[in-house]
């Protein structure tokens, strides 16, 4: 065999188990579904195999469906918007600081080491009836009464930006890592104050890392099945609980395949969509960091 | 000191439409003695100090600038001379010690209200911005309106023969570029004073030098008092009105490049500057307007009285310059220059010039030579021949 022809075939070597697992175990699956989507759950509890539109044309048209799935992108963009909020500071700090970089870096992993349904439940020892909060305001005298704080669209959000935010901190820092800080002294020395330097310098060059952490956040929260299950109200199911709740309560495969599908169909879209204006480079840099 | 033999303003060596940045603010200013005649000085550093924890990286420091100058701050890596240029600039603190332009002392203004030009070694073009755009970047945070704003803009561009590059974004541009709009950039603003940070370090070669030209073209035009760093002893001395020699934090010699390389005050100066020859004195003694010394392996050798140190300096060395060493074939006829026979160990032959490295006595020798045929071949025994008021006596470092 020649030089080049091994040098060609090296990376398809060295990338087919990946190949081969995401074939199996992500790209067939999607194909069933696919496939199960078009068929229909008759009367008895059988599924019809065959080409039925008509678990589409709920999905599609029936409010129910709409009303969540939009409750389920607000949800997604109000997280999306407080991971950037709280997020960006926190990653200028850490980009700035000088020599404990790794550890700052390591703390912020850190929570990834406890599981994250574990983390989402702490928060019922903090807000709920009994817990920490309650307590510490009943004992100062502030009330008498506990108050519910839990189980509503407030601790959802609450719930998804600790467990979402830390994904937001690592894009933003990768971008200003990259930043050379040399530009901003150039930006002071030229006239602009310190945090006129900032907006006009370091935070346009650093929105790429903002979008990618974004687009990340948002995907993920939108996607959340076990954060409204522990922190939301009866009212506060997302899509993919109705997912869950269409095929393993009601064993409806068929209508559970078209609802993930339209889901996977709308965050594929946002993907596109960034994927057009920033690539996916960014994220890639992102994830890997 | 006289007040009103303050040297005219750099405004009238200026040809271009660029105002002149300098105002005229005697005031508070300084005067120091250049040449026999009191210049106006622009910048001042007084006593500067600056310590990072244990260590201190500048050490009272004092330096006075002419306006309109042309000041190089020279020595190797990690002798303080970009510490002293970012405590200009305002990206550093002094520790101790006062930093006064055109009369004012900036120690507590902060950085934007300096108006400094500043050019840094990698340049710090903004990536996302056009040419144009960056340019125009600190006039934004003057009072300049958008029509004179593009004018300014076109006329920098055009100081650094780059009219055309408006619309392109930095990474279109090669690094010689970029490094003339980086300059384009710090002087549209007409600063005060223009501080370089080594920003011929990133440059090939040839660019190098073309840019050197250049820069000091654009200097002598716009008349902006610059402060110039480098490790660079080539540029330094081409570039400057003046070269402040630095090492481990301190100021070694200040003066015109002619007389810093020519009368090193110091042993560092010697060997840093060009290729010198450094010996051991073993006596001297003053005798009507020179002085005697007995240098072996050369023996005794007369300096006029000008080349030697004061009375009292302890240690002294002689330094000869390797270029000032004459090699002639060994039998050639005696003349009025000191003369000593040696041998070539080793030629390094460069073309217009040859490198020998010689032994007389028990010495290593250094000797350049322009060289018009072949140079003398290794093993060649040669007469070595220089000038007594070629060579610098100095107080050498004590042992």
């Amino acid at each position: 065999m020649t030089i080049e022809r091994r040098e060609a075939r090296q990376p398809w070597i060295l990338l087919s188990p990946s190949l081969v697992t995401i074939t199996l175990l992500l790209i067939v699956p999607v194909f069933f579904i696919v496939v199960y989507s078009f068929w229909l759950r008759t009367a008895s509890g059988a599924d019809q195999a065959g080409f039925y539109l008509d678990n589409w044309k709920e999905a599609l048209t029936d409010p129910f469906y709409r009303d969540i799935l939009l409750y389920t992108l607000k949800i997604a963009a109000i997280t999306t918007i407080f991971c950037a909020v709280m997020g960006y500071p926190a990653a200028y700090f850490i980009a700035r600081s000088k020599g404990n970089k790794a550890l700052l870096l390591m703390l912020l992993m850190l929570p990834f080491w406890i599981s994250y349904i574990i983390r989402t439940m702490s928060w019922i020892n903090i807000l709920g009836v009994s817990g920490a909060l309650n307590w510490a305001l009943m004992h100062l005298g502030i009330i008498d009464e506990p108050l519910q704080m839990l189980y509503n669209q407030v601790t959802i959000v609450l719930g998804l930006v600790h467990f979402l935010l830390p994904f937001m901190i690592l894009n933003i820092y990768v971008s200003l890592e990259g930043i050379d800080v040399t530009l901003e002294d150039a930006a002071h020395s030229l006239g602009a104050t310190r945090w006129q330097s900032f907006l006009e310098v370091t935070l346009p060059l650093s929105l790429a890392g903002l979008a990618a952490g974004g687009l990340l956040c948002f995907v993920l929260a939108a996607g959340t099945y076990i954060t409204p299950v522990i922190l939301g109200g009866p009212s506060d199911a997302m899509f993919a609980n109705l997912v869950f709740e269409a095929i393993i309560t009601q064993l409806d495969w068929p209508m559970g395949s078209a609802l993930s599908l339209m889901l996977l169909v709308v965050l594929g879209a946002l993907v596109l969509v960034y994927n057009h204006f920033l690539g996916m480079g960014q994220l890639m840099k992102g994830l890997g960091k | 000191m006289n007040r009103n033999g303050r040297r005219s303003s750099a405004a009238s060596r200026r040809d271009t439409n660029l105002p002149c940045p300098c105002r005229q603010r005697v005031a508070g200013a300084f005067f120091i003695q250049k040449n026999g005649e009191s210049v106006v000085s622009f910048v001042s550093l007084n006593n500067i100090v600056k310590r990072f924890g244990a260590v201190t990286a500048v050490h009272r420091m004092s330096v006075e600038i002419p306006q309109g100058s042309f000041v190089t701050l020279l020595g190797p890596s990690g002798c303080g001379k970009t510490t002293t240029l970012r405590m200009i600039a305002g990206l550093l603190d002094p520790s101790e010690g006062d930093i006064v332009i055109d009369g004012q002392k900036i120690n507590d203004i902060p950085i934007h209200k300096r108006n400094l030009g500043i050019v840094f070694q990698n340049y710090a073009l903004f990536p996302h911005k056009t040419i144009a755009q960056n340019v125009a970047f600190g006039l934004k945070y003057r009072d300049v309106s958008k029509d004179e704003a593009a004018k300014r803009v076109r006329d920098a561009l055009e100081l650094v023969q780059l009219p055309d590059v408006g619309d392109r974004y930095p990474a279109q541009l090669s690094g010689g570029q970029q490094q003339r709009i980086a300059l384009a950039r710090a002087i549209v603003v007409e600063p005060s004073v223009l501080l370089l940070d080594e920003p011929l370090s990133a440059l090939d070669a040839n660019l190098r030098e073309d840019m050197r030209i250049e820069l000091k073209r654009i200097q002598h035009q716009t008349g902006i008092t610059t402060i110039f760093v480098t490790h660079d002893q080539s540029e330094a001395l081409a570039m400057s009105d003046m070269v402040i020699v630095m090492s481990k934090g301190r100021v070694e010699q200040i003066g015109p490049p002619e007389e810093v390389y020519n009368r090193p005050q110091s042993e560092f100066i010697a060997s840093f500057l060009g290729t010198s020859n450094l010996l051991d004195v073993a006596s001297a003694a003053r005798e009507n307007g020179a002085i005697r010394l007995d240098v072996p392996p050369l023996g005794s050798l007369a300096l006029p009285e000008a080349n030697a140190p004061a009375e009292g300096a302890e240690n002294l060395k002689l330094v000869l310059r390797a270029e000032k060493i004459h090699l002639l074939p060994a039998d050639a006829p005696a003349d009025n220059r000191f003369a000593v026979e040696g041998t070539v160990e080793t030629v390094d032959y460069q073309g217009q010039a040859a490198r020998y490295f010689l032994r007389i006595g028990d010495t290593q020798f250094q000797a350049i030579n322009m060289i018009d045929k072949s140079p003398f071949s290794e093993g060649e025994k040669v007469s070595v021949r220089f000038q007594g008021e070629d060579c610098v006596c100095i107080a050498g470092d004590a042992a």
